[in-house]
Order: C-alpha cells, then sequence, then structure tokens
C-alpha cells in the first residue's frame, strides 16, 4: 500500500525555495499522522551539494536527479523526474510549495498519474491515516475542505504559511541518486531574466508595504520603499497602480497578482477592494493608513492610522529606525 | 491554424459568498455570473492570432446552464464557433475530470493552439491547462505574459518569483494566459447581435464517449465542508495625531502582534 510523503524540493540556480523547506517541513509533522515516510526530491545539475542541506529538516531519505538536461527547467524533464521520483517510492501523497514552478509542473505529474490534486493549501486536517486539506476558495470569501478517495493525491502549500522545522543536532540520512531520463522535451526555458525591483520576493516576505491610488503618485515610491529598507520589506502594490503604469506587474497583489501571507502587511493608499483583499487577507497582521476612515480595508485591518500616507509614513520609518537604533 | 480557447463559467468576483444547505458548493442564488477574467486573455490571444495567421476559433465551455451565456460572450468578442459540454454527470467536476472531458472534446480537433485562462477564479485551482496538455500530449506555456508564434515555434514569456522566464517550444501547444499578455477587446453591438443568432453546439458525456466515468462515486478529490472564513477580530483604529498614532503603533507591532 502506498505511504508516506514525498516532497517536491524546487531549486534555481543553487538555491532552494524556503517555500519548499516548509513543505518538507510540513511533510515531517503530517507523516505523524498520515504514517509512513517522508522522502524529498532535488532536481537539477550538479545539486549533489544542495541535497547534502536537507537532511535537517528531518526526511527519511533525499533523491537527486541529477545531469545537464535538468540544467534549466522544462515542464517534459521536470515531470519525468517527479513522476519516476513517484513510481520508485510510492508515496500515498506529493508535497510541493505552491510557486510558479510548481503551478506549471504539479498538476501536469498528477494527470499522468491519474491522481488528484488540491493547490494552495493553508491547513491540513486528518481522518484517521488519512489527510484532508483546507485552503481558500472564492478569494478568501469561503474555506473548502477537500477529502481524497485515491491511493495518490498532489497538494502544493500556499508560501508563507507553514513553519521550516530545521534541526540544530547533525541529522544523516541516506542521499541516493535516481536515473531519470528527459525523454521528448516539447518546450524548455532558454532564458531567465532577473527582474529590477524587490530584492525579497514578495511571496516569501516576512514583512510588505504596499502601496495603492492614495500615494498620490509614482514620485512617492520612495517613501514606501524607505519604510521597506527599514523594516526589511518587500514592496507590494494595488492593481490600479500597476494599470495606471506607477509601478510593474510583478509587485500587484491580489487575485491578478500574487497571492501573499506576510507576517505583516502595511497597505498604505489602498481602499480594500474584495479582489486586493483575496492576494493577502490571510497575512497575519494587517496596518491599514487610508484617510479615508470608512475605508473598508479598515474592517480587515489589526491597527488602522487615519490619515494621509505620505505624513504617516515617513514618520513611521522613523519611529522603526529609532527602534532598530536602540536593540 | 485551428484555434481552440477553453473558458469557465464563474460567479462574479464581487459577489458575496454564501455557502449553499449542503456545505459542499457555495448558494448560486442571485450570484452574477462571468467568464473568468483569465479566460478574456486567452479569447484576445486567440483572436489575434487568427487575425494574423488566419484560421478559425472555437470555444468550449463545461458546465450547466450558466455556460450558455458565457459562451455567447466568447462569440460576441469574435470567435467563430462555440461548444457546450454539458451533462448531469459533469456538474461539481474536479480540475482533473474537467481536463479529462475537455480533453475528450478536442483530442480529434486537430488544434495547434489551446488557450485557458491561468485560474478560474473561485475555484481558483491553476490545474485545468497543465493537465490537458498531458492529457493529450502536448507541450505547454503556462501563465504567460507574452507570446509569439512563428510557423510551428513559439516563444512565451511568464513571470516567476524575481525574474521573468521565456519558454521556446514546438506546436500543437496548450497556453495559459495571465494579465498582461493583451487588453482583451470588448464584444461590440453588431458582435452581440450576431452571436445571438449563432447556434451553440451542446454535447454530452454520450457523445465525447465518456458516459459513466464522471459519476460522483468515482471521484478522486471531493469536498467534504465548505464554510466562511473566520471572521478576523475587530481592528484597532489608532487615536491621536500622526505621532501618537505612529509610536503607538510601533509598540503595538513590537509588544502585542510581537512582528518587528
Ligand atoms: C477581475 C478583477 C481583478 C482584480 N484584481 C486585482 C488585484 O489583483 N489586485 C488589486 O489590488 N486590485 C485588483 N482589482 C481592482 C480592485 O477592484 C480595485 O480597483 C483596486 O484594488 C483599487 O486599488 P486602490 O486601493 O489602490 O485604489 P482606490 O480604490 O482608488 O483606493 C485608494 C485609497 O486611497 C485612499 N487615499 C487617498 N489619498 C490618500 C492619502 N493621501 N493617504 C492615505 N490614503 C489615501 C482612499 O481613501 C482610498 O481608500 C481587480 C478587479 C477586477 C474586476
Ligand atoms: N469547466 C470548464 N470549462 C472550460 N474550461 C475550463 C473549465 N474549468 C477550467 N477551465 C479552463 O482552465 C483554466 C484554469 O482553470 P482552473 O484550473 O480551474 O483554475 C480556466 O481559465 C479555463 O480556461
Amino acid at each position: 500500500m502506498a505511504e508516506g510523503i514525498l516532497v517536491f524540493i524546487e531549486q534555481r540556480q543553487g538555491k532552494i525555495r524556503k517555500a519548499s523547506l516548509e513543505a518538507l517541513s510540513e511533510a515531517y509533522k503530517q507523516a505523524k499522522t498520515a504514517g509512513g515516510n517522508v522522502t524529498a526530491l532535488i532536481v537539477g545539475k550538479d545539486v549533489k551539494s544542495l541535497a547534502g542541506t536537507l537532511p535537517k529538516y528531518h526526511p527519511h531519505k533525499v533523491l537527486v536527479v541529477d545531469g545537464a538536461d535538468f540544467e534549466n527547467y522544462s515542464t517534459d524533464a521536470y515531470a519525468n523526474a517527479l513522476a519516476e521520483g513517484v513510481k520508485s517510492v510510492s508515496p500515498k501523497y506529493v508535497f510541493a510549495a505552491n510557486t510558479s514552478m510548481a503551478k506549471d509542473l504539479i498538476a501536469r505529474v498528477a494527470a499522468r498519474l491519474d491522481a488528484p490534486c488540491v493547490s494552495d493549501v493553508t491547513d491540513f486536517e486528518s481522518e484517521g491515516n488519512n489527510l484532508l486539506a483546507r485552503r481558500p476558495q472564492f478569494s478568501g470569501k469561503a474555506y473548502t475542505v477537500f477529502e481524497f478517495n485515491s491511493p495518490l493525491a498532489f497538494m502544493t502549500l500556499r508560501p508563507n504559511v507553514f513553519a521550516v522545522q530545521e534541526s540544530s543536532n547533525n541529522v544523516n540520512c541516506p542521499i541516493e541518486d535516481l536515473q531519470v531520463a528527459a525523454g521528448d522535451i516539447k518546450a524548455r526555458v532558454t532564458e531567465t531574466h532577473a527582474s529590477a525591483g524587490n530584492k525579497i520576493e514578495l511571496s516569501e516576505a516576512s514583512i510588505i508595504v504596499s502601496g495603492g491610488r492614495g500615494i498620490k503618485g509614482p514620485e512617492n515610491w520612495p517613501v514606501l520603499q524607505n519604510l521597506c529598507d527599514a523594516l526589511g520589506a518587500a514592496l507590494g502594490a494595488s492593481r490600479a497602480v500597476v494599470d495606471a503604469g506607477w509601478i510593474d506587474h510583478q509587485h500587484q497583489v491580489g487575485q491578478t497578482g500574487k497571492t501573499v501571507s506576510p507576517q505583516l502587511y502595511i497597505a498604505c493608499g489602498i481602499s480594500g477592494a474584495i479582489q486586493h483583499l483575496a492576494g493577502m487577507n490571510s497575512s497575519k497582521v494587517i496596518v491599514a493608513i487610508n484617510n479615508n476612515p470608512d475605508a473598508e480595508i479598515f474592517k480587515h485591518a489589526t491597527y488602522g492610522i487615519v490619515g494621509d500616507c505620505l505624513d504617516v509614513v515617513p514618520k513611521l520609518t522613523e519611529e522603526i529606525k529609532k527602534l532598530h537604533a536602540n536593540n | 491554424m485551428k484555434i481552440a480557447v477553453c473558458v469557465k463559467a464563474v460567479p462574479d468576483t464581487e459577489s458575496k459568498i454564501a455557502i449553499a444547505g449542503d456545505k459542499k458548493n457555495i448558494d448560486f442564488n442571485g450570484v452574477r455570473i462571468i467568464t473568468s477574467p483569465y479566460d478574456e486573455f486567452a479569447i484576445e490571444e486567440a483572436l489575434k492570432l487568427k487575425e494574423k495567421n488566419g484560421g478559425e476559433t472555437t470555444v468550449f465551455s463545461v458546465g450547466g446552464a450558466e455556460a450558455t451565456d458565457v459562451l455567447r460572450d466568447s462569440l460576441a468578442r469574435g470567435i467563430d464557433s462555440a461548444v457546450h459540454i454539458n451533462d448531469e454527470e459533469f456538474a461539481g467536476l474536479d480540475p482533473l475530470s474537467t481536463a479529462k472531458v475537455l480533453a475528450a472534446a478536442l483530442k480529434d480537433g486537430g488544434y495547434d493552439a489551446i488557450f485557458c485562462g491561468q485560474q478560474g477564479v473561485g475555484g481558483d485551482n491553476n490545474q485545468v491547462p497543465v493537465m490537458l496538455a498531458e492529457l493529450l500530449n502536448m507541450a505547454q506555456a503556462s501563465i504567460i505574459v507574452k507570446l509569439e508564434i512563428d510557423g510551428n515555434k513559439f516563444k512565451a514569456e511568464r513571470e516567476i518569483e524575481g525574474a521573468h522566464e521565456f519558454v521556446e517550444g514546438t506546436l500543437p501547444a496548450v497556453f495559459s494566459t495571465q494579465k498582461g499578455l493583451n487588453e482583451p477587446r470588448y464584444p461590440s453591438i453588431k458582435g452581440v447581435m450576431a452571436a445571438r443568432r449563432k447556434e451553440i453546439a451542446v454535447k454530452n458525456a454520450e457523445a465525447l464517449g465518456v458516459k459513466g466515468q464522471f459519476t460522483v462515486e468515482s471521484r478522486k478529490v471531493k469536498v467534504k465542508e465548505m464554510a466562511l472564513p473566520k471572521e478576523r477580530p475587530l481592528g484597532r483604529k489608532l487615536d491621536g495625531d500622526a505621532d501618537a498614532q505612529v509610536k503607538q503603533l510601533v509598540e503595538l507591532l513590537k509588544t502585542e502582534a510581537r512582528v518587528i
């Protein structure tokens, strides 16, 4: 019988995504309920040493698919790698972080193996040895619990929701090669261009400062960027200002932008439209700065400041700097 | 060129959401149904491709009666023909089953390019397009913001975390579309009138040769329960002038919320 959890570990350019470590840590936790072992699978070229950093997250085994064909991401080669990984360990569940790579890959492999998939899971429940997946739907206006009726099921986990648990002791586990043929590659990534802008990726940031139409104009981004720098935060934006051409779409939070779940989300001059809330209402703490006391965003904010954000944000930046100077 | 578009009928994103009595779905009473916003980019890209290369465009939707208006909307924008895939057995399908039904409808069509939205809003699965690509054994480029097609080669751009990547491949392919790809046109009055007169082909499970394959019992993933989110505890507006509010905020973030 299939048992245990296989975790797909995403790496790009020699760096493992933090969200993959969250998925691996959560798999360790859930395997206590679901039973069986946790196996981590990493795919790439020259990723052996990266694989060596995984045992401290408590997998029972690390599988490595390594080869020139896997250097750049292609759906086809990576799908072959993951499908072979599943065949070799026959897990009951496959976990991955819900990233742009996962959105391209995981459901394709699920279809190949005729298995169901639930995306963007934010919580687990259990029934005997079975996991149930809970996730927001309808822009966070409803939550759905899914149950599986299948020997194999795939799940992607929302980044920044689950905690990374690493062992400080020396932990060892077998690290094994898995030979996989890349197969027929129908499309492949030929170039990757790093974007200017956020040094910290929005979906992984633990603090986000976002600006909307209330910041008045693109000339005022530095006001928000200073607060970002003081807090070590990433800069987000509403769709209204992206559409107005004030900032690149990669900063957009919301239904047609990114879904984020930081510890702290500071919304500056953002009205709180449902499509914006959809992208950020699972944040732990929400601060709203808005000059309209009746703005919808205040209904969702943990703390609200009624005021002009161009006046409040610089003051907040100074206060944060003072706090850090005193520590 | 033969071009297909898949569209999903979904609740308007502004809708107030209530849970149905059986707690397995939302209550569709009084909910306005629209074409999933991402599918508008798929329709537009199909129309642009036809304008450039010639050919024909067909739109498909799996759904109940609500899908009719959505298919008419596609026709009104300029899509040539529409197929409504409707059967009681298809009610409430999960993404894998939806992809299988679509694959059954599309597999013998000889399509060079199939356009989907990157996500059907509401369900928010991001699954059907890449599952469809797998089932049809086609190349894919998902969540794309730019596409060039030259002969049977394509080059697509996708936004990934902190970067843009370029995917090159060979047709036939499935593309899933993201905001930024194009500016969807609105239906013209003339288009709306013409769409009203067009016939929408209807296919059921039997016509697709899949009767009995998608019964509720056979589904591999089911909704156990739906619920409204827990209300966030009512937020606190801070008092005093800007200086006082900022001082209070920093204190609360540090000692109460412990996030800085
Ligand atoms: C299908 C669809 C998808 C969408 N997807 C997204 C999405 O992904 N992300 C998104 O954000 N939106 C999305 N939207 C748009 C959304 O509905 C709103 O239009 C948008 O979020 C509004 O942006 P905003 O809050 O910046 O602007 P506004 O709604 O104009 O709000 C500006 C706010 O700033 C306040 N303000 C003005 N001046 C000041 C000042 N000096 N100091 C402080 N506050 C001030 C005002 O009181 C107001 O509340 C989508 C819409 C649709 C239909
Ligand atoms: N019932 C359906 N009928 C036709 N196309 C669909 C259906 N469900 C999903 N799709 C297509 O798949 C895309 C992604 O949907 P999803 O995987 O449900 O988020 C949608 O934008 C549509 O293009």
